[in-house]
């Protein structure tokens, strides 16, 4: 499963390499969304997958029972989440904003900071 | 603000003004208790730890050099800031000049009494910083700002490379603290970064000093108001320098290369900057040459290194600070009284302003080297210094020569011409009269202590030079005697030679100048134009640079990131080989249930259709469909929190979104069509990296070392059952204060940027929307 | 927004439930899923949801406080939770537990546990129920 979750993530990396190549800023942001969860799978399969093994401690043991899944990647991840989550929703308050002010979402018609120089 | 300034001004001779100049007499009287400890050749240290892990420590080392200079900066300090109350005091931007000026000061002293290294260049940077802002305190001239911004750069510059030297020393020598490293002269000298080394500290030393081929900035920097020149640029900021060369001396001295840098670059300063300043009608400028000439001949003799010329540099450099600050301070009385400074329209001023040109009188005098002025002897032991030293005896001889004959005249400038002869010839914007008590009593006292040091010779000698030589030369059992006048010998003769000459310049100072000035007309290479040239220079590259790296296009510069990405990546797995693995393709799909590859199909389909579909539902929907996905293989991969989270997370952005959308337009692929072929391609290498790196982790081992200790600590050390949320809320909660605190970072500046700009980009805007 | 008559009866009802169980949540992360992220999430979604069928407006009412201030609020609860710890000369954000009426003999029995941790996670709670809302109210109301 981990080799099919790695080819998985590379598609996925992939669509969001491409949709963020795009001018128009909100698929960027699409892209943005996916290359986050795309990193966060990283992570998490980095740690190794295991199925049907949370890691916590049932009641009376001192440590979990056999083996369980990676917590330490969980961790991280889920902090990941919420960030990301942070990310995506400054970014769309952005291009939302943007596109009010300037009433365009095509980012080379954005040229308010860096003016282009002679004509062209 | 700058209205209300200008309808009530306010005058500031009262609180502040007294409070800066108490401040640097109180640390005046502070300092003299170590003259006795340190004038029986004690040092006095003293330490707080500021980051010691990194060996930055916060202390103090007092002995003859640092308490010499210390009493200087705030004796000096004291006259100036006294001298300000009157000078500046009914400027608007009076109370930011003491500002300033007191930074400088605590810069200045904590330079001078650092232990440490990194203390000492920390302080160092507080001096250029201050310097700067003093030079370009008349903010709304542009030469002004020019001077100042060119002192940044150069002085600036210089610090970057002493900092560099600084720590090169500190590792070669073990420690940061001076007191240790001056101890292991003979260690360093012999280490293979010692030419390193040297030539790092020299680019700091002779940058700060204004030593040639940097000395163009000083006499820029007389744009400063008068106090300052007469303060930073003669007595203390330039003279930083000047006390860094002296206190590696022990370390980094007594070697061929320290010896033909500084007597090279120390004399050919002096020489040059002593012409220069006879040129000169500004009698300001006169002084800042003669202070450049000054900071010429200290660099000379502690290159020279001889006991002789360490005791020559430290009679000098005391005797130099006595009366150039006085000189300045004189000249800034006429200029304030007068209105000018222009050495050939002031005449005859003795009879209207008789204190002040008592100051300047007695400043001259020892300036112009006539006993029994303290100035006398300091030009005595110079030549016999000179004179005394085997190598390059006639270069340093005749530079000191060159120098002093052309001071004498200088003196004749700055003082005898403008105070003497008849008030009549004068043509001043003003009708001269006496200045106030507090700015001519600045040059009178230092003029009593030139005179007074000159007189008991053995004071000056016990109380500041012994121990300066000591501590210069790194030896204490050598006997330092200074004394005015024993017997008739070259030195003395040399002396009178340089009267006699001087006299007859000084008759003929006027044609000469005139003739000096052809002679520099006719010289093609100019520094100061030279500088502009450089600044051009550097600002039309960097122009260039940021056209090529800038393009303003956000497209170009994702892709240049993920071209990046990828070249770095491949390379890197190419040149480690980490492509060697082998996949175990039959395990791989061993238990793999349909669960498994629905959510496979479903992740892989969804990023693929929001890559290439033209509706943003299609693409929002998509998304969604990725999101869930991925929180599935979060449950079946035994993580329930991190699933919840994603689950709720995918449901708020599918809001957010939803929200966003009804205000904005459609997608429109059409534009972006021709480069697609291009886009597909990059993302296609990336992905297929990421693909190939992932692979080549999940081969190698996993190292479980910090999820075995969380998994056992959990319980027994945090009481917690959820191993995740203990990590998160307890074993590495610092970390999760960070994200939090990212958090409502990112909610704010969303918020922010939502309500802020609500009603508009102008002002204009904004009013109506109010409406 | 609109008014779906069903939608507006069943918010009220809905959020007070979503509130309700994303404290049940929070309380029992440490030992169980949940935890202040998952809870604050839970909670925020329930007023998310109010927001949608009843306006912001209404939503601001309803909270009575503004949701930036109760995220800067949660930031300094979870500061103070760290500082705690050096009152007792121990490490910023080393965990303080007390064990309200617990047996001493009985390793096991830990009676109410009341700790610096959780007061931690209430903080984080939130952080991330400010934050939401903050955002979610002020996009709500540009549109």
């Amino acid at each position: 499963m981990e080799i099919l979750v790695a080819i998985m993530v590379g598609v996925l990396v992939a669509a969001s390499v491409y949709l963020m190549l795009a001018r128009n800023v909100l698929r960027f942001l699409f892209g943005l969304i996916l290359i986050s969860n795309a990193a966060n799978l990283i992570i998490f399969a980095s740690g190794r997958l295991t199925a049907e093994a949370p890691p916590l401690i049932p009641e009376g043991a001192d440590a979990p029972l056999g083996t369980v899944a990676n917590a330490l990647p969980q961790a991280l991840v889920l902090t990941a989440i919420v960030i990301g989550f942070g990310l995506f929703a400054f970014a769309l308050t952005l291009v939302y904003r943007t596109y009010q002010n300037l009433g365009t979402l095509n980012s080379d018609e954005m040229r308010l900071a860096e003016p282009e120089e002679g004509g062209k | 603000m700058a209205k209300s300034s200008a309808e009530v001004p306010r005058v500031y001779g009262g609180p502040a003004g007294w409070i800066s100049v108490a401040i640097p007499a109180a640390i005046f009287v502070w300092m003299l208790q170590y003259v006795g400890p340190v004038s029986a050749g004690n040092t006095v240290l003293l330490a707080l730890d500021w980051v010691p892990s990194m060996d930055i420590r916060l202390s103090v080392l007092i002995d003859g050099l640092s308490l010499t200079f210390a009493l200087l900066i705030s004796g000096i300090g004291a006259l100036v800031t006294l001298y300000s109350t009157k000078y500046l005091g009914t400027h608007p931007e009076y109370p930011r000049f003491v500002l300033f000026l007191m930074m400088f000061m605590v810069g200045m002293l904590g330079l001078v009494l650092s232990d440490n290294l990194i203390a000492l260049f920390v302080f160092w940077e507080i001096t250029t910083i201050s310097s700067y802002l003093l030079i370009g305190f008349s903010s709304d001239e542009a030469k002004s700002r020019r001077s100042a911004l060119q002192a940044l750069l150069v002085t600036g510059t210089g610090g970057l490379a002493l900092l560099a030297g600084m720590i090169l020393l500190g590792n070669v020598a073990g420690s940061f603290e001076l007191s240790v490293i001056l101890q292991q002269g003979d260690m360093i000298r012999a280490h293979p970064l010692y030419v390193p080394i040297v030539i790092l500290f020299l680019a700091g030393a002779f940058t700060k000093s204004a030593q040639f081929p940097f000395h163009f900035w000083l006499p820029n920097a007389m744009a400063a108001p008068t106090p300052v020149s007469a303060y930073l640029h003669s007595a203390t900021m330039v003279k930083a320098g000047v006390y860094l060369m002296a206190r590696v001396n022990p370390a980094l001295g007594d070697s061929e290369l320290w010896f033909w840098t500084l007597v090279i670059a120390g004399g050919f300063t002096t020489v040059f900057a002593s012409i220069l300043a006879v040129r000169q009608t500004d009698i300001k400028q006169v002084l800042a040459y003669t202070t450049l000439m000054a900071l010429g001949a200290l660099t000379l003799f502690i290159g020279t290194g001889s006991p002789d010329a360490i005791k020559g540099m430290m009679a000098f450099l005391v005797v130099h600070s006595l009366y150039k600050a006085a000189l300045f301070l004189m000249i800034g009385i006429v200029d304030h009284e007068t209105g000018t400074r222009e050495a050939d329209r002031l005449r005859g001023l003795g009879r209207k302003m008789p204190l002040t040109f008592l100051g300047g009188a007695l400043a001259a005098i020892s300036m112009a080297g006539i006993p029994p002025f303290v100035g006398f002897i300091g030009k005595e032991f110079l030549y016999k210094a000179g004179l005394g030293h085997e190598q390059a005896t006639i270069w340093i001889t005749g530079t000191i020569f060159a120098a002093s004959v052309l001071m004498f005249v200088a003196a004749g400038i700055a003082v005898l011409r403008p105070f003497t002869g008849k008030l009549a010839d004068a043509d001043t914007p003003q009708t001269p009269h006496e200045g106030p008590w507090a700015m001519w009593i600045g040059p009178i006292i230092l003029g009593v202590f030139s005179l007074g040091f000159g007189l008991f010779p053995d004071t000056v000698e016990a109380w500041l030079v012994a121990p300066g030589t000591w501590a210069v030369y790194g030896d204490y059992d050598y006997t330092v005697d200074l004394y005015l006048f024993r017997e008739v010998n070259a030195a003395f003769l040399l002396s009178l030679a340089t009267f006699a000459t001087g006299a007859l310049l000084y008759t003929v100072h006027r044609p000469m100048r005139a003739w000096l000035g052809r002679v520099m007309e006719a010289n093609p290479i100019k520094f100061d134009p030279g500088w502009d040239r450089v600044l051009d220079g550097l600002k039309a590259l960097a122009a260039w640079q940021t056209g090529i790296l800038q393009s303003g296009v956000l497209q170009r510069y994702i892709f240049t990131i993920f071209a990046t990405l990828a070249i770095g990546v491949g390379a890197t797995m190419y040149l480690k080989d980490v492509l060697n693995f082998r996949v175990d393709w039959a395990g791989e799909f061993d238990g793999l249930l349909f669960k498994h590859w629905a959510v496979l199909v479903f992740i892989t389909a969804g990023a693929i259709l929001t890559a290439i579909t033209q509706s943003r539902m299609t693409a929002i929907a998509a998304l969604g469909v990725v999101g869930i996905g991925v929180a599935l293989i979060f449950i079946m991969f035994s993580a329930p929190d991190v699933a919840i989270t994603q689950l709720l997370v995918e449901t708020l952005v599918v809001v957010l979104v939803a929200v966003a959308m009804l205000k904005l337009p459609h997608l429109g692929l059409a534009k972006d069509r021709k480069r697609r072929p291009l886009h597909a391609a990059l993302a296609g290498v990336v992905g297929v990296l990421v693909t190939l790196v992932m692979v080549a982790v999940l081969q190698g081992d996993i190292d479980r070392r910090i999820t075995d200790y969380f998994e056992v600590a959990s319980w027994p050390e945090a009481y917690g059952r959820n191993i995740v949320n203990v990590i998160l809320v307890d074993f590495r909660a610092i970390d999760t204060f960070g994200e939090i605190a990212v958090v409502v970072i990112a909610a704010l500046s969303a918020y922010a940027l939502l309500r802020g700009t609500r009603y508009g980009n102008t002002d204009d805007e904004i009013e109506e929307g109010r409406k | 927004m609109n008014n779906s008559i069903i939608l507006v009866a069943a918010t009220r009802l809905l959020t007070s439930l979503l509130l309700l169980f994303s404290i049940f949540m929070l309380l029992r992360g440490h030992n169980l899923p949940g935890g202040g992220f998952i809870g604050g999430l839970i909670g925020a979604t329930g007023f998310v949801l109010y927001a949608i069928a009843q306006g912001a407006e209404a939503t601001r009412r309803t909270l009575r406080y503004e949701p930036q201030n109760i995220a800067m609020v949660g930031l300094g609860i979870a500061l103070a939770a760290g500082v705690f710890a050096a009152f007792f000369g121990e490490a910023f954000f080393t965990g303080q537990w007390w064990f309200a009426g617990a047996d001493p003999a009985d390793p096991d029995d830990k009676g109410l546990p009341i700790s610096s941790v959780l007061v931690f996670d209430i903080g984080v709670y939130l952080v991330v129920f400010g934050s939401i809302l903050t955002l979610v109210l002020a996009l709500e109301e540009e549109v």
